[in-house]
């Protein structure tokens, strides 16, 4: 499929429609629309609070073309395992015939933070469904505070810059790795920049048989204060410098998608955002140094995990 | 009608309830006392007796999401908790309730920590008591069996949640006699449930749980409050479809004497159920001595419950939970009872008993009523706290 072919796609089934408030540069309605154009059988999404929730149903208004709930903030999978189990009830009594897929969107928060405990029990139960957490790093709906997603040398509002301060000072979880660790048939990396790679990632993740985690990058232009005409570019910048590969976890085997023939330093990742503006300065080269080290030694990791998987 | 007799717990006796039903979804997670419950029906599931789709969830949080997840679903979901998992559920309470599901969530009524103490008191649903749902109070396994059929027609027939409490030991843990009913008369009574709007109707896709903004979030949370206004329409209605079917009355209380006395208790629970030994002790003595024991308890009936007390000159509110800084929940409940819907001037007495399981006898309850009938009342408002 090229990318002609998958704009239309997603536009024939036009599955999340325009009119929603996210900010300028947003990537949440490219990545819910690609991912839900994915499955061949009609979506029914549990959605967690969280950016893609507060602006797209403000009552009386929906952007969804297909059957969505949001619960709380922390319950989007333990929502969806209630759905998927209804469902096969009800299937059992004959009283739908119909195949039908589960969908949950939240963000880091939800995701990282809140929502941890029950996603994982999500996945260790093993309903068959899609997790699509898109990680803007850190609470953007609620003023930029931090989350264990937000990156080291990130300044957030609960993180701000100061005398004694460049930002957040912790290097964000892997919930890509934590994902895998629950043995489930799918896991996967995803960027917007890639849509391609996204759209083929989200049809496997709809296609297996029992859970399957979608992680996206979703960059920030509004609390990142980048150009929002400059997402897709910084997204790209993201996969290139190797801060977000692109891999997926298939049935036990780890493919890296992606290997940037010159990984580009951290730094020109980081220089398009301004909440890096203080860990770029010359007083915190050791931090930024120790960024690139973490990078740098993920990437060695995946590779050795992917050797191991072969 | 053939009645079926049996012993039971009254978590067993719940557990049975549920199997009768049959729900398509039965979220759990343990917690002491309710764990008779759970563990009974997991039986059931294992040896092929329901249809039902269980899900052992990680959480209480998560056990009561995913029952709103299914009941969205369109279809019938249950849970059940006790004290802190009730606790730890309580931000999804209201949405439950919000959401309008009909979920039906027997309670094992135990303390609340700190300190940690896994004894009966009523601390954990009393203080759910404005999350929007229905709540019942059962004195015994037989009643819990019933309020437990009964109230799944409640729930459904006003889109609201239930909770059905029953004392956490006393009642979960304890043999008693119970007649059940036929399975196909079970049937007859709880019918189908075919809600107006499910998520799995993909060719009419809906939005659940929007955001309300000023312009509508008032009215949206108006319409929950309004369905207790249906309440007891629907409670009479049910009621008589019950006893047709069951032969049996359910009422919003019990009144063993209250109406005609002149000192009436009100307790709730097995409490209550062994105060009537005392209350016919009394009697025999001449006393005009009643108890009122209410059975719905969300919504309160103020006005149904000002016909039981015409009558009183002398009402002792004796509860199992406290209101920190305040009063219990039920005293607040009579004293507004009395001063919008009864003519006289009661005295109206403030009791708290049993917090964390500390016993209370049949003498400190007939004590109790001996100091107010001979107008020299025990000082309010502690029984049985060590001095």
């Amino acid at each position: 499929m090229n990318i002609k072919e998958l704009a239309k796609r997603i536009n024939n089934k036009d599955l999340m429609v325009s009119g929603h408030r996210t900010c300028s540069g947003c990537p949440i309605g490219i990545i819910s629309r690609t991912v839900a154009s994915a499955s061949d059988n009609p979506v029914v999404v549990s959605s967690a609070t969280s950016c893609a929730e507060v602006t797209t149903t403000i009552y009386p208004q929906t952007s969804w073309n297909m059957p969505w709930i949001h619960s709380a903030f922390a319950n989007s999978a333990a929502t969806i395992s209630g759905i998927e189990k209804a469902y096969l009830a009800l299937k059992k009594k004959g009283k739908i015939t119909k195949e039908i897929n589960f969908l949950v969107i939240a963000g880091d928060g939800g995701s990282f933070d809140i929502g941890l405990s029950a996603s994982s029990g999500a996945l260790e139960r093993g309903h068959d469904f899609v997790y699509l957490c898109y990680t803007n790093e850190g609470y953007q709906n609620t003023g930029a505070q931090r989350s264990s997603a937000t990156p080291k040398g990130a300044t957030t509002t609960t993180t701000p810059a100061g005398i004694n301060s460049y930002g957040k000072i912790e290097y964000s979880k892997d919930l890509t790795q934590i994902a895998i660790a629950h043995n489930i048939p799918y896991v996967a990396q995803v960027n917007p920049y890639n849509q391609i790679d996204m759209y083929n990632k989200a049809k496997k993740a709809f296609e297996k048989k029992g859970p399957a985690v979608l992680i996206a990058y979703a960059a920030c232009p509004t609390n990142m204060k980048a150009d929002p005409s400059q997402t897709i570019a910084i997204s790209k910048l993201a996969t290139e410098s190797n801060f977000w590969p692109l891999y997926e976890y298939e049935d036990g085997k780890l493919t890296i998608n992606y290997k940037p023939k010159n990984r580009i330093p951290i730094e020109e990742f980081l220089r398009t955002q301004t909440k890096f503006k203080d860990v770029l300065k010359e007083k915190n080269k050791e931090v930024l140094r120790s960024i690139q080290e973490d990078i740098d030694n993920k990437w060695k990791r995946l590779l050795r995990q992917e050797e191991l998987s072969k | 009608m053939m009645k079926n007799k049996t012993a039971m717990t009254g978590g067993e006796a719940i557990a049975y309830a549920l199997k009768q039903i049959d729900p398509e979804v039965f979220a759990m997670y343990p917690i002491t006392p309710q764990t008779p419950i759970i563990e009974t029906f997991s039986k059931y599931e294992a040896n092929g007796l329901v249809n039902t789709e269980i899900i052992r969830v990680e959480s209480e949080h998560s056990a009561l999401s995913a029952a709103i997840g299914a009941s969205a679903a369109g279809s019938r979901a249950v849970t059940a908790t006790a004290s802190q998992g009730l606790l730890y559920m309580f931000e999804v309470l209201g949405i439950a309730s919000g959401l309008r599901l009909p979920i039906v969530m027997p309670v094992a009524n135990r303390a609340i920590s700190a300190p940690i103490n896994i004894h009966c008191d009523h601390s954990d649903s009393m203080s759910a008591i404005d999350q929007g749902w229905m709540q019942v109070y059962c004195q015994n396994a037989q009643e819990a069996y019933d309020m437990t059929l009964f109230s799944l027609r409640l729930a459904e027939s006003v889109y609201l949640p239930i909770m059905v409490c029953i004392d956490g030991f006393f009642t979960s843990h304890n043999l008693e006699n119970l007649e059940t009913y036929e399975d196909n008369l079970v049937k007859e009574f709880i019918g189908e449930f075919n809600p107006k709007y499910n998520l799995l109707d993909t060719d009419t896709p809906i939005t659940i749980g929007a955001l309300a903004l000023q312009d509508s979030y008032f009215e949206i949370r108006k319409e929950m409050f309004d369905a207790f206004l249906d309440v007891k329409e629907n409670y009479l209605k049910i009621s008589k479809e019950f006893k047709k079917i069951f032969d049996k009355e359910i009422n919003f209380y019990e009144d063993y004497y209250a109406k005609e006395s002149k000192t009436v208790l009100i307790t709730l629970s097995s409490t209550a159920e062994s105060s009537k030994d005392v209350i016919d002790k009394l009697r025999l003595e001449n006393k005009s001595v009643g108890l009122l024991r209410p059975i719905l308890y969300r919504p309160f009936l103020y006005e149904e419950y000002s016909k039981a007390l015409e009558n009183a000159e002398n009402i002792i509110v004796l509860e199992r939970s406290e209101g920190p800084g305040s009063f219990s929940p039920i005293y607040k409940d009579i004293l507004l009872t009395a001063y919008n819907n009864l003519k006289h001037k009661p005295k109206i007495f403030s009791y708290v008993f049993g917090l964390g399981g500390r016993e209370i006898t049949q003498k400190d309850i007939e004590d109790l009523l001996v100091s107010v009938i001979n107008n020299k009342p025990k000082k309010e408002r502690y029984i049985g706290i060590k001095e």
